[in-house]
């Protein structure tokens, strides 16, 4: 009566699993929230919150393989789509952020991107000039 | 035992969508906004996968699929607008 079977342990392993991805996009929001530039944010907005969809979308692949006999690939389609597209949207906005010109933050010491845009431009203007 | 997890999950997923909803409503910038917006889209997506495994049905699937690409189409729409003024270039040559 009290013995443990094999599948109660795969769903106690699927639900840990969702409760990290769970705690990971919380940690995302946590940065949101703290952090003190948009630059920064960007990390927390970015990496945590896409590492904290892909494992909840792949243990919820695993439930539905292993416990409805299910294996679908639309759910393997929105994984890889995530893991695609959730940098790329990061670095653009990031890019958009810098060149319309919102502020660093007052503590930040480096910003290597200012002299390369600004050489960057000196060239393209001789371009036009020739 | 695995629908109390869940459902533990979810109310943690939850309290993530309102720190999101802080930045959304606060930020400093519009590019705070559109990061904000693009989480919630993300926690919006584990949110319905968590829920397809509560109610153990595949008819969620797509709505995960679609919320991914609408998020992703969004957040390069408008990050293209500050950063140009315009979504679509079109050719400026006579």
């Amino acid at each position: 009566m009290n013995e443990v079977t094999m599948s109660e342990i795969g769903e106690l392993i699927i639900g840990l699993f969702v409760l990290f991805g769970a705690l990971l996009s919380a940690i995302s929001a946590f940065g949101l929230i703290r952090l003190p530039d948009v630059y920064l944010r960007s990390h927390a907005a970015t990496k945590s919150s896409t590492l904290g969809v892909l494992i909840i979308l792949l243990s919820a692949f695993l439930y539905f393989m292993f416990y409805v006999d299910h294996v679908s690939a639309k759910l393997l389609l929105g994984i890889i789509f995530v893991f695609i597209t959730a940098p790329v949207a990061g670095h653009l906005n990031g890019r958009a952020a810098y060149r319309s010109g919102v502020p660093l933050w007052e503590k930040s010491t480096l910003d290597d991107l200012g002299p390369a845009l600004k050489k960057a431009q000196k060239n393209s203007k001789r371009q036009d000039m020739n | 035992m695995l629908n109390n997890i869940l459902i533990a999950s979810l109310v943690i997923l939850s309290l993530a969508l309102f720190g999101c909803l802080y930045r959304l409503i606060k930020g400093p910038s519009m590019n705070d906004r559109i990061m904000a917006l693009d989480t919630i889209g993300i926690i919006l997506l584990s949110m319905i996968a968590v829920l397809s495994m509560l109610f153990r049905t595949e008819a969620y699937f797509d709505i995960i699929l679609l919320i991914g690409i609408l998020t992703f189409i969004g957040s390069t729409a408008l990050a293209r607008y500050i950063e140009r003024g315009d979504v679509i270039e079109r050719s400026n040559d006579e």
